[in-house]
């Protein structure tokens, strides 16, 4: 089943929607919670980065019986470095970011912990993708 | 219908179905039902007369319906001439708990712990968000608590465990179902439950007719003021070591709980989550205005006066004695009502059937159809539990090729039952 959500660059107020549907339909067919858990933080994660740092993005969310394939495309600044980008702790976040809460350089590193794949891919000036996989059944 | 935060409710026949195993007994739907069909079930009262000894477990939001005028002794006395021979708070055992509470949230590493307190709650959390199940603080509640730590010491003096009858007088409906059918306890301690609104009548004619004052009419138990306190809002949280939150209202909880699955909240040491809006105070059964008994409830807890440490200590050393090793509840299970399968496939093909039907139905939730939305339908139908033609917008389309005007008018009548569809000039109108 193919789902597809707009996220709008800057709209922490709505930053989450795309989780909290995906949950839902997680829910629905029967997928126990732990894993529930880890597709959403991952999800939350991923939407907030879109939030904080591009323009705007769309996220692609695949379900298949036996796993959740998401990508979460961007049209934004992009990564110069994704080595540092997944160091715990770093961030790029301004200060105005930071004080709602958001910021705090675990993002990427969080998703990595709650997924079974994870690719990231960036262009500096035009964008970033990233795609991340969890099996449904333990 | 539509007041269900858990969608258990469908309208066929004429009449409200209540879906079982989805019902969280919040009691939202007794407070807005235009015909008072739905009854709170409770224990009969003649019942207490099978014990010798014969204890009411008042909760502190029972004496905030009184004025003040009506002092203390006069309601235990009464409550023994109904026929009690021990009056005892709920909230007796809350100086033991908040030590009890304190240590299981330092220790526990899943956070927000969340309180056990309101039975509403639980089951929300157990069929709505199964993943937040584990954040349920393993403590038993006050109730529970006081309620062992009474027969504990009845059973010291040498009383038989089988003349003991706890009698509770519940402020609402989930409280009782928490007792008939407990979550986390193999069987409840207490007998049988009483409706405040029942036994409200009931002392109050008694204090009509000037009750004489006994030497024994008093409450076996001594509130501190922060127990006196515990059932209303922030009871809790205000007790709790770290950062705590307390929430009342049923849909309140549920954006909140929505939010902690997500995970878009860290930080927090402790929810207090409590189903109705001012918390017990404005459970279902108390007779008088919620905000009206929060305040006297404060009230008597600030007329306690001074309150010693020392007093607290002694309570909880008390209760260590008697009900150490009682304190935990046995962990909860998940129970999931969301899911459309148990397998996953056949859950993915009904959710695509659901997706498809959603293109057709108005997204009005109008509720004509007797589900209390669009979404609750096509979920209905997809479960074999619904038809496409009791969605009223879809019969005008049916109606202009194959379904005929009558089927369509039977279809109506099916779910609304005959009579809705008769003259009445004296229905039930609310805001009227």
């Amino acid at each position: 089943m193919h789902f597809e959500y707009r996220v709008q660059g800057g709209d922490f107020v709505r930053a989450g929607q795309a989780s909290s549907q995906v949950k839902k339909i997680l829910k629905q067919l029967n997928v126990s919670p732990g894993i529930i858990k880890r597709v959403v933080v991952a999800l939350y994660e991923g939407e907030v980065n879109i939030v904080a740092h591009a323009f705007q993005g769309k996220i692609y969310v695949d379900i298949e019986t036996n796993k959740i394939r998401v990508v979460l495309d961007d049209v934004g600044p992009g990564i110069p470095d994704i080595e540092m980008a997944m160091r715990p702790g770093f961030s790029t976040a301004s200060p105005i970011v930071r004080e709602m809460g958001f910021g705090a350089g675990m993002g990427l590193p969080n998703i990595k912990a709650n997924t079974d794949k994870m690719k990231i891919s960036s262009v500096v000036g035009v964008g970033t993708r990233l795609e991340f996989e969890v099996a449904l059944k333990e | 219908m539509r007041v269900c935060p858990t969608e258990a409710l469908r309208v066929s026949g004429g009449k409200a179905q209540l879906i079982s195993n989805r019902c969280i007994d919040c009691g939202e739907c007794y407070r807005v039902c235009p015909t008072h069909a739905i009854t709170v079930e409770q224990d009969d009262f003649s019942r207490i007369f099978s014990y010798k000894h014969r204890i009411a477990l008042i909760p502190s939001v029972m004496l905030g319906q009184f004025n003040d005028e009506i002092p203390r002794d006069e309601i235990a006395q009464a409550l023994m001439n109904l026929g009690f021979t021990s009056i005892v708070e709920v909230e007796d055992s809350v100086e033991y708990l908040i030590g009890q509470l304190n240590r299981y949230i330092a220790s526990s590493s899943t956070k927000p712990v969340i309180s056990s307190f309101c039975p509403a709650v639980v089951r929300l959390i157990q069929v709505k968000f199964p993943s937040l199940v584990e954040n349920i603080a393993l403590v038993r509640p006050p109730l529970d608590l006081t309620a062992s730590y009474v027969k504990a010491n009845l059973i010291e003096q040498g009383i038989p465990e089988s003349e003991i009858g706890i009698f509770y007088v519940t402020p609402c409906a989930a409280k009782i179902v928490a007792i008939k059918r407990p979550e986390g306890e193999d069987k409840s301690e207490i007998e049988g439950v009483i409706n405040m609104d029942f036994i409200y009548n009931r002392i109050l004619r008694e204090v009509k007719h000037r009750v004489q004052i006994g030497e024994n009419a008093s409450f076996s138990s001594e509130l501190s003021p922060r127990s006196y306190t515990w059932a209303l809002t922030n009871g809790e949280a205000s007790h709790i070591e770290g950062r705590s939150l307390a929430i009342d209202g049923i849909w309140n909880v549920v954006e909140f709980l929505e939010k902690i699955e997500n995970d878009e909240i860290s930080g927090i040491d402790y929810l207090e989550l409590r189903a109705c809006d001012e918390s017990c105070a404005g459970g279902i059964l108390p007779p008088g205005n919620r905000f009206l008994a929060a305040e006297l409830i404060r009230k008597n807890a600030k007329g306690v006066g001074f309150w010693s440490v020392q007093r607290s200590m002694d309570k909880v050393k008390s209760y260590e004695q008697k009900v150490a090793g009682q304190t935990s509840l046995l962990p909860l299970q998940p129970r999931s009502m969301l899911k459309l399968d148990e397998d996953m496939a056949r859950a993915m093909l009904k959710m695509q059937r659901v997706n498809r039907i959603m293109c057709y139905l108005p997204g009005i939730d109008c509720g004509v159809c007797g589900a209390p939305s669009c979404l609750s339908l096509a979920e209905d139908i997809v479960q074999g539990k619904g038809a496409i033609s009791h969605c009223v917008f879809l019969q005008k389309i049916m109606e202009q090729n194959k379904l005929s005007p009558t089927h369509s008018f039977e279809i109506m009548k099916r779910i609304w039952g005959e009579n809705r569809f008769l003259k009445d000039c004296d229905k039930p109108i609310r805001n009227k």
